[in-house]
Parts: C-alpha cells; sequence; structure tokens
C-alpha cells in the first residue's frame, strides 16, 4: 500500500521508541557491573553477562531484602485496594445504572472527576487531610489513598459493561419464577463479572504502579516497590537487581494477561453463539 | 413492581458506599487545600491563622514563570504526542482486523513495565557518554541555525516566550540528561499510547471510502487526510489532547528524575513545598493553580462537544426539513 507508506513508517518508528526502554530493562538485568550500568569495563573490554542478580532475588540476599519487602508491601496494598475498590465501584455503578435522580447525579461527579484529576492532585489533597486531623502516614493511608483513586476506574469499567446489558434477560428470570436476589445473584452478577474483574485487574495495575500519590501519603519509612526505587536510582549498587525484578514482573503480567485474554476470548465465543442462536 | 432491589433504601444501601467514601477522601481534602490557602504558615511547619498572605506571595517571580513554563511544556510534549500519534492511528485503523488488535496490543505491552523503572531505563539510557548526546547535540545545533535565519521581531518573541536560548551551542555545558528536551522527550513516550487509542478507536468507526471519494474528486492525498480525515475523527483528537495535556501539567516523577535543575514544574514545587520546606499553604495555593489549569481545558472541550451535539442536531433538522420539502415536491 504506497498511499499509507508514511503513515506506515511513523507506526513502525513509534513501536521502536516504545520498545527500546523495555529492551534495555531486560538487558540491564545480567550487566555484571552494578555501578557503571555498562556492559563493557573501564578498558573497553566486553564483559560477559550474569544471572547473579537474578539469583540475589530468588534467595533472598540481604542486599535486596528491602526491595523485596517494599515488593511485598505493594503487591499487599495493591491485592486490599483492589478487592474494596471492586466493591465500592460495582455498587457505585448499580446505583449510577439504576437511579437517574439529584443525589446521584452528584455521585456520578464525584465518581468521575477524580479520573480527570492529576495524580499529584490527589495526592496532595490527601495529605493535607491527613494533616488536618493529625494523623501519621503509613499503611493505612497509603492503602485509602489506593482505594480512593481506583474506585472510580472500577466503576467506569462496571458501568459500561451495564451500558450493553440487556434488562430482558432479569424480566425472563422473574417469569421463570427467581426471586429478585436469586435473579441478581444468578443473572445480573455473572453476566457483570467480567467488567468487574476487568475493572479489578486495572485497579490492581495502577495500584502496583503508582508512585505520585503514594509518595505524598506513605510517610517516612514505608515505601512500596515504586518509591523504593525511585529512592534507591540516586546511588546503590543493586541497580540491577530492580531491572531483574521487573523483568520477572512482566513476564508474570503478560502471562496473566494471556489468561484474562484467553477467558474473555472464550467469553466472545460464547457470546457470539447465543446471538446466532437468538437469530435462530 | 415491588422488588426490593429497586427501592429507596436500596438506592441507599448501594449509593452510600462510594458516596461517603469519595466525600469523605475527595471533596473534602478538595475544600481542606482550597481553605488553606487563605491562612498564613506557621515557622513549625503548620497551618498558621487566616490571611490573604499566601496569594499575596504568588507573585513571587518565581511562581509565575514556573506556571509559565508548564504550561509551555504540556503543550509541546502535547502537539509532539500528537503529531506522533495521528499517523499512528490512521496505519492501525487501515490493517486488516486481525492485525489491529495485535499491534494495539503492542502498543500498550510496555506499559505494564513500572513506570519509574522505564523512566530510569531513560536516565541510563541519557547518560551524557551515550549516543543520545550527540543526537542532542545535533539538534541543538540545528534549532539555533535555524533560529539565525529568522527575523529580529521573531527571533526576540521566541526568546521572550522562552523557546529559544540567544548564543551558539556548547556541547560542554548543553547535556541531555538535566534538560528540559529529556523531559519532553520521555514524557511524549510515556503519554503517547494515551494518545493513539482514543484517535484509532475514532479512526476505526471512521469511512475511508470518504478519502476515496475525496481522490476521485481530486484532492491530493494530504489534502484528503487533512480535510476529510482529521475533521471525522475530532472528538478522538479532543479526547488525546486532554489525556496527554493533563498528566503532563500534572507530572512529578519525569521531570524530578530527568529534568535536575533546569526543568522544574509546579508538581515539583508542590512537592518540595509540602514535604521538603513543610510550607503547607503554599503547597495548597500551587495545587489549586493547577487545578485550574487542568479544570480549563475540560470546561471547554465540553462546551465544544455541547455545542458540537447542538449543531450536529440543527444540521439533521435542516436535512430533515429539506428531504420533507422535496417528498413534498414529488407528491
Amino acid at each position: 500500500m504506497k498511499r499509507s507508506f508514511l503513515s506506515v513508517a511513523v507506526l513502525w518508528a513509534v513501536l521502536v521508541f516504545l520498545y527500546v526502554p523495555i529492551l534495555l530493562v531486560f538487558a540491564y538485568g545480567f550487566i555484571p557491573n552494578g555501578i557503571s550500568m555498562s556492559f563493557f569495563d573501564a578498558r573497553g573490554q566486553f564483559s560477559g553477562f550474569t544471572t547473579k542478580w537474578y539469583a540475589q532475588i530468588f534467595s533472598g540476599n540481604f542486599a535486596v531484602r528491602d526491595l523485596l519487602s517494599s515488593f511485598w508491601l505493594s503487591l499487599t496494598i495493591a491485592g486490599l485496594a483492589t478487592v474494596a475498590s471492586s466493591v465500592l465501584g460495582t455498587t457505585a455503578a448499580l446505583a449510577l445504572h439504576r437511579w437517574k435522580d439529584r443525589i446521584q447525579s452528584i455521585h456520578h461527579a464525584l465518581v468521575y472527576v477524580p479520573l480527570v484529576m492529576p495524580d499529584i492532585l490527589i495526592g496532595i489533597s490527601l495529605l493535607m487531610l491527613f494533616v488536618a486531623v493529625k494523623i501519621d502516614c503509613g499503611f493505612w493511608t497509603i492503602l485509602v489513598a489506593h482505594i480512593t483513586f481506583c474506585v472510580s476506574y472500577v466503576a467506569m469499567t462496571v458501568l459500561a459493561r451495564l451500558a450493553d446489558f440487556d434488562d430482558r434477560i432479569v424480566e425472563a428470570a422473574y417469569d421463570l419464577g427467581a426471586g429478585p436476589w436469586t435473579a441478581f445473584l444468578k443473572v445480573e452478577l455473572p453476566v457483570l463479572m467480567p467488567g468487574i474483574v476487568a475493572g479489578g485487574l486495572l485497579a490492581f495495575t495502577l495500584s502496583i504502579d503508582d508512585v505520585v500519590i503514594t509518595s505524598f501519603v506513605n510517610g517516612a519509612g514505608t515505601n512500596t516497590f515504586p518509591t523504593y526505587v525511585s529512592s534507591m536510582t540516586k546511588h546503590s549498587r543493586n541497580l540491577p537487581s530492580v531491572f531483574a525484578l521487573s523483568t520477572l514482573m512482566l513476564i508474570f503480567t503478560c502471562v496473566l494477561a494471556g489468561i484474562s485474554r484467553l477467558l474473555t476470548g472464550r467469553n466472545q465465543v460464547v457470546r457470539q453463539k447465543a446471538a446466532v442462536t437468538d437469530k435462530e | 413492581m415491588n422488588n426490593p432491589l429497586h427501592t429507596r433504601k436500596a438506592e441507599w444501601a448501594l449509593t452510600a458506599p462510594s458516596f461517603l467514601w469519595l466525600a469523605l477522601f475527595f471533596a473534602v481534602p478538595a475544600v481542606i487545600v482550597l481553605m488553606f490557602t487563605f491562612h498564613g504558615h506557621d515557622a513549625s511547619g503548620g497551618v498558621g491563622e487566616w490571611s490573604l498572605s499566601t496569594w499575596r506571595e504568588l507573585v513571587d517571580p518565581d511562581y509565575p514563570a514556573i506556571v509559565w513554563n508548564t504550561l509551555r511544556i504540556s503543550f509541546e510534549i502535547t502537539v509532539w504526542s500528537i503529531v506522533l500519534a495521528l499517523p499512528c492511528a490512521y496505519a492501525i485503523a487501515r490493517m486488516k482486523t486481525r492485525w489491529r488488535g495485535i499491534v494495539a496490543g503492542a502498543i500498550m505491552l510496555p506499559f505494564w513495565t513500572s513506570f519509574v523503572v522505564r523512566v530510569f531505563a531513560w536516565k541510563t539510557m541519557l547518560h551524557p557518554d551515550g549516543w543520545l548526546q550527540s543526537c542532542y547535540i545535533g539538534w541543538l545545533s540545528v534549532r539555533a541555525w535555524l533560529f539565525g535565519w529568522l527575523p529580529g521581531f521573531m527571533q526576540d518573541f521566541l526568546l521572550w516566550a522562552g523557546l529559544a536560548t540567544p548564543g551558539a551551542v556548547d556541547p560542554a555545558s548543553s547535556t541531555i540528561l538535566d534538560s528540559e528536551a529529556a523531559v519532553v522527550l520521555v514524557s511524549v513516550y510515556s503519554f503517547l499510547p494515551f494518545a493513539i487509542m482514543p484517535i484509532y478507536s475514532a479512526a476505526e468507526k471512521f469511512d475511508f471510502s470518504l478519502l476515496e471519494a475525496a481522490r476521485d474528486l481530486g484532492a491530493k492525498n494530504f489534502y484528503a487526510f487533512r480535510r476529510i480525515f482529521v475533521p471525522g475523527i475530532r472528538q478522538g483528537l479532543v479526547s488525546a489532547v486532554l489525556m496527554v495535556f493533563i498528566p503532563a501539567v500534572g507530572s512529578y516523577v519525569i521531570p524530578q528524575m530527568l529534568g535536575g535543575t533546569n526543568c522544574i514544574l509546579i508538581g515539583n514545587k508542590i512537592f518540595m513545598r509540602a514535604i521538603q520546606n513543610r510550607n503547607i499553604p503554599h503547597a495548597s495555593a500551587l495545587a489549586t493553580l493547577m487545578a485550574v489549569a487542568v479544570l480549563v481545558p475540560i470546561g471547554l472541550a465540553m462546551w465544544w462537544k455541547k455545542r458540537q451535539d447542538v449543531r450536529g442536531r440543527r444540521r439533521l433538522d435542516a436535512q430533515t426539513a429539506r428531504l420533507m420539502v422535496s417528498a413534498g415536491g414529488a407528491r
């Protein structure tokens, strides 16, 4: 296709631009010298690869103890924030979808505005709240902050799913003798589940990656993985272990995404089949 | 229908959790920030008496320059992102359906690595001995050369707006690390997918036979792209601009790690005032300014969308009227 040659060229250039740093993250995990961050020694000789950083991570060496504990803290907070924000976000979406009164329009603004605010404003305003009521920052303040910014994302994802929801299937359930609770638990909730799971996954990735909001509300000494990494980039001999851990995380998320893709893919097949039988 | 899940009580039960949570941890803090701006600060790092001193101190020559720099750099980042995202979205939308999903996925995939780690990978790449440093010097020289050709009044304007620096390029003192260019480069890298995605989803719905029609009517390729494709996807374009501009105004990590002392934006200043100097009122006032800087473009976009809808409806009305008239004529 000659006519879109330029746009395809730009697309390839952009893909290279996006992937070079990722390849570097992968490569830096095998770097022998953690101070100069170079594969070459002082005389310009190639000094080979090493797997010692990976060994350090898997053996839980004291040099990476803080890194690993910050990583576990991130996982804990992301897990708890995902569960809490999934519940809050789903109830919010159900309420916003079902009722359209004055309260819901305020509710909608409360859910929507955090999405368009820069992270730093959410971080600073929560810090101000904790200053005003004199709460010491730590684990709980981080968790509260993460739940707060995740709720909106879950709510929006579930709301999008609800927009496609066909109310007739609930009516069909009533006609077949189901009570309101049975209809909700056995019909409505299973249909919404992919939306809730997608929102939850989004919340998890946002929470585990957040550095801006956390750096405002973490207080002294409580570090999640991102804030720990940004604090150790100044002076550390263990930087390659950060890159090694990141590579492991990337592989892990790719596997997770592959699984979820398979699940939603199967779901799509089911939906298409349903559509076909509908026509018949 | 007396469904217990559709009663007033059920509405409260479903609304209260998220409503109260967000009111307490989003709306109330916003009000507190606004209130703190009307207080002075005390020496112990707390909040002092009611006063307007904070707002008066904001004209301190330092702050307006920082606000201006933030807006200018965010604008540069937005322009670069859109310029790169448009052809990408166009190229993806013209692919076969099977490839679209794969390429769109490939664009989002790098974003599953930790953001801080990616920025740090850039930091190592921007090392003064690296190849990007030589690219940077080349870019600066080209810019200085072009600048020399401009007429005097434009030179003065660019200098005044902070878009150019006078004098020759000194390779020793201009390092790409700790420069504004590094901040723009890595911000574009970070926000580009968020510019591509909305444009792409608008372009996917675009009817490409319109481009062929334009070409049949004698339009050149680029002309058709500019006059038919770009207006056709303007909804996606507006959301792409917002998706890049808002985080750019609020950015803090990238300038902090890559901008050094040469590129301090509002975000960095807020962090400095809030955490390092413990000047809570000043941090609050800067945050208020940032909120205004973000809400103005959002408000504009919403107003524009409303106007578009109204216009679209009017056009539709006119069309219907014309159709009815012609139908009447036929009868």
